[in-house]
């Protein structure tokens, strides 16, 4: 066995993987409250990545900034994520709040307007042509070496512990604060929630602020792993954070995080070892997701719903 | 106090416990009482179904008298491809309420397919009186296959299973000209990204389809079978059956309707008819490439079933004669005009009661560029230097009224932005204050059309339109322009 093979696929997986599971966990948040699949969230990824960009270019372009990098990366990440998380809740207030007694489809069909007005809107702001994140002159080209086979690149790094710290935080911020609460007492069923005195429209504002906020983040990383952004990258990238929601189990946060894990993975390591991996490697994760439906239709941590008449 | 108010006009057919009719159509009976839209309603209401169908037949058929082969295809022939396609779909969604996402899949396997049989890339020239059929029986069967898991998967997952579907087959096609198949060896079945040309025209029994007005007629006939059959289905057991599927699937199970073989009957219908119009458009436009069937029709489909009402096969029609024809027209920045500036004064003219407001909005909105333009001369000559980017009379006419900066691309990009936020806050605040910010965000659009979208008509500025169209009519009308509003009863 190739074990160097084998630990680059790793890394590079891990590092997809943990972009995935920040897209799948807005997703997963958004449907586990709403039964909406948001389908205008690759689009908010994709302008987290721009917002990022932009960023940097404020605080004077990579390598030419007058402030220190890990300063300037945080400073891309908050812009991000502030950016995003306000135009979430921008989206939710104006495309879905008025339908949220609408029959079931028209939520959906508003999503889709959504994504076409972002991806469009970008066009026309941004441009057709790709952008550089100029990771290299940004943070620098150095590699990490653990034992004798095993690589990563300092973004590669901050990638998979950033989005592990996220995922942390946002386990806290459900499972201890009173917000979280009240978002789970939502997602469980919003009408007694109302009940209860829960200002159920707050809630889903925040859920949206939060979701999107770690699309922004997921933009960024990705920026910054794989240099390249336009204004297309959100939908491939939003269909397999929503495959990774789907096959966690939709509605369920560790569902999501291990879901983003698995495709990203699974992506990886279809490139190098499938046969044609690397032309069908979207194939191989859809077909996964097709399996993963037929043996578990609620996904692989989701529960399954027992409806009461 | 209760006594003094007068009877209700309605009190002798009011509605009695159970029954929610009365409740569901109060939208529809306040709207069809006024003025013109009012007697178009009663006038539909009316018509019998063929008398209907005539509505739309006529005119189409009478068409290409007056037009070139190429506005012909544009408008015509892509219409017709989207009514039908629609017409498939809301067999599925529309009358038994499975949301399948995979839709497009059928119609490009029914396009690939007729490539395969009757094609210069495959080496197989089958008559289409033989091909079509064979194409519509696979495309039948392919429905059931994809409609077996729909089964066991409730709503959402059906969609994502479909649209996953969907995505896999755009792979598949893009791919699968260097596929090696054991036993047959090497197999270029779909040409891969270059996708399958040199597909062969309609010929029936020896007459080929080939003119533009051919295929166009060809269509016509074909829409007035499908959507006559669809309508009679509509109407038979099975209909109701459908029916009663997407109302409520438990409660239809309850009632002994047999669930699952209407749901493999609903996708396999939908899936034919798809095939079907593949079929017939790889063959008009004589090759079938995968980016055709990808994500993009699939949103534009779903936006013609939904803009028309799901479930009504007028709101069909009249649905994909919207998504077809105004982006069509948007192509061209001198129709665009017309097209941007007419809608917004219809919306007004409909929208803005009574009309003093209306009159006292255009007064000042009139007033307020000429005194834009007046200080900016004065003051940042910059600011009107620049000449206007559209052509014709509509471009002409706000030439000396909207601002036009010398470099606009930066400040119109910034306009674009703060006109978007504009219009999100317009819909929010009430009464005198959002006619009063009407006016500028009004100056701000004609702004930001002048300056920057009508350079990209072709491209981004068509596909924002039509989002905004979606979302906005969703806000407006979810049941869509035809539909009929149902309430759910707990």
């Amino acid at each position: 066995m190739n074990w160097s093979l084998f630990f680059d696929l790793t890394v590079s997986g891990l590092t997809l993987g943990s972009v995935y599971a920040l897209i799948a966990l807005g997703y997963s948040m958004v449907y586990g409250i709403l039964k909406l699949l948001n389908f205008a969230h690759g689009d908010v990824y994709m302008i987290g990545a721009f917002l990022g960009y932009f960023a940097l270019q404020g605080l004077g372009g990579p390598g030419k900034a007058n402030v220190t990098a890990w300063f300037a990366v945080s400073l891309m990440f908050l812009a991000s994520m502030l950016g995003c998380g306000i135009l979430g809740v921008v989206i939710e207030r104006f495309a879905y709040r008025p339908l949220r007694n609408a029959p079931r489809i028209a939520p959906l069909i508003s999503a889709l307007g959504v994504s076409f007005f972002l991806q469009n809107s970008a066009l026309l702001l941004f441009g057709a042509s790709f952008r550089d994140y100029g990771t290299f002159e940004l943070i620098g080209g150095k590699t990490y070496q653990v034992g004798k086979n095993l690589f990563f690149s300092v973004p590669q790094l901050l990638t998979f512990v950033s989005s592990i710290a996220l995922m942390v935080v946002l386990t806290l911020l459900v499972a201890r604060t009173r917000i979280g609460k009240a978002m789970r007492a939502t997602s469980f069923d919003r009408e007694a929630a109302a009940m209860m005195g829960i200002d159920v429209d707050r809630v889903i504002s925040a859920t949206f602020f939060i979701g999107s906020a770690l699309a922004g983040a997921a933009g960024v990383m990705f920026g910054l792993v794989f240099g390249q952004i336009y204004h297309f990258m959100g939908f491939l990238a939003g269909l397999k954070g929503f495959t990774a929601a789907v096959i966690g189990g939709i509605g369920s946060i560790p569902g999501a995080m291990l879901g983003g894990f698995v495709v990203g993975l699974t992506e990886s390591y279809a490139t190098g070892y499938l046969p044609q991996g690397s032309t069908f490697q979207n194939l191989y994760v859809f077909s996964l997701l097709i399996v993963v439906m037929l043996v578990r239709p609620s996904g692989l941590l989701g529960r399954a719903d027992i409806k009461k008449v | 106090m209760a006594s003094d108010l007068p009877e209700r006009p309605d009190a002798r057919d009011r509605p009695r416990v159970g029954v929610d009719e009365w409740v569901a159509q109060v939208e529809g009976r306040r709207e069809r009482g006024r003025g013109l839209t009012g007697a178009a309603w009663r006038f539909w209401e009316w018509l019998p179904p063929f008398g209907r169908l005539g509505l739309f037949v006529v005119p189409a058929a009478l068409f290409p008298i007056f037009t070139g082969s190429n506005t012909l295809s544009r408008f015509g022939v892509f219409t017709l491809l989207y009514v039908l396609l629609g017409l498939g779909l809301n067999i599925v969604v529309g009358f038994s309420g499975l949301l399948d996402l995979g839709y497009v899949a059928f119609y490009g396997f029914g396009a690939y397919t007729y490539g395969f049989l009757a094609s210069g890339h495959s080496g197989h020239h089958w008559q289409a009186e033989a091909a079509i059929p064979v194409v519509v029986v696979l495309t039948a069967l392919l429905g059931l296959l994809l409609g077996l898991p729909s089964r066991r998967l409730l709503g959402d997952y059906l969609a994502i299973v479909t649209l996953f579907f969907g995505q896999a087959f755009v792979t598949f096609v893009n791919n699968a000209n260097y596929i090696n198949f054991p036993f047959f060896g090497h197999l270029d079945l779909t040409g891969g990204a270059n996708g399958l040309d040199r597909i062969d025209p309609l010929d029936f029994f020896g007459y080929r389809l080939v003119t533009t007005k051919q295929n166009f007629y060809f269509l016509l006939g074909a829409f007035v079978v499908v959507i006559s059959a669809l309508y009679f289905a509509n109407e038979s057991r099975t209909g109701r059956a459908w029916r009663a599927l997407r109302e409520d699937p438990l409660a239809a199970e309850a009632m002994s309707i047999p669930v699952n073989r209407l749901k493999l009957l609903a996708f396999s219908f939908g899936a034919a008819t798809a095939g079907f119009t593949g079929a017939i458009y790889g063959a008009i436009h004589t090759g079938a490439f995968p980016g055709d069937y990808d994500i993009g029709l699939l949103i534009t489909v779903y936006a013609v079933v939904i803009l028309g009402g799901t479930g009504s096969l007028a709101g069909v029609v009249l649905g994909a004669i919207i998504v077809n024809c105004a982006p069509e027209i948007l192509r061209t920045p001198n129709q665009a005009g017309w097209l941007f500036y007419g809608a917004i004064v219809v919306a007004l003219l409909v929208k803005l009661r009574p009309w003093r407001r209306l009159a006292g909005v255009l007064a000042a909105l009139v007033g307020l560029g000429f005194a834009l333009r007046g200080i900016a001369d004065a003051v940042w000559p910059r600011m009107t230097a620049g000449t206007g980017q559209g052509a014709g009379l509509a471009a002409r006419m706000v030439d000396h009224w909207v601002l036009l900066p010398r470099h606009p691309e930066k400040m119109a990009d910034f306009a674009y932005v703060i006109l978007i936020a504009a219009i999100l806050l317009v819909t929010q605040i009430r009464g005198i204050w959002r006619t009063v910010a009407l006016v500028p965000t009004l100056y701000l659009v004609a702004f930001v059309w002048e300056n920057r979208l009508i350079q990209e008509t072709a491209g981004a500025t068509r596909l924002i339109l039509l989002g905004a169209l979606l979302i906005g009519l969703m806000n407006a009308r979810p049941q869509g322009l035809m539909g009929t509003a149902r309430v759910e009863i707990v």
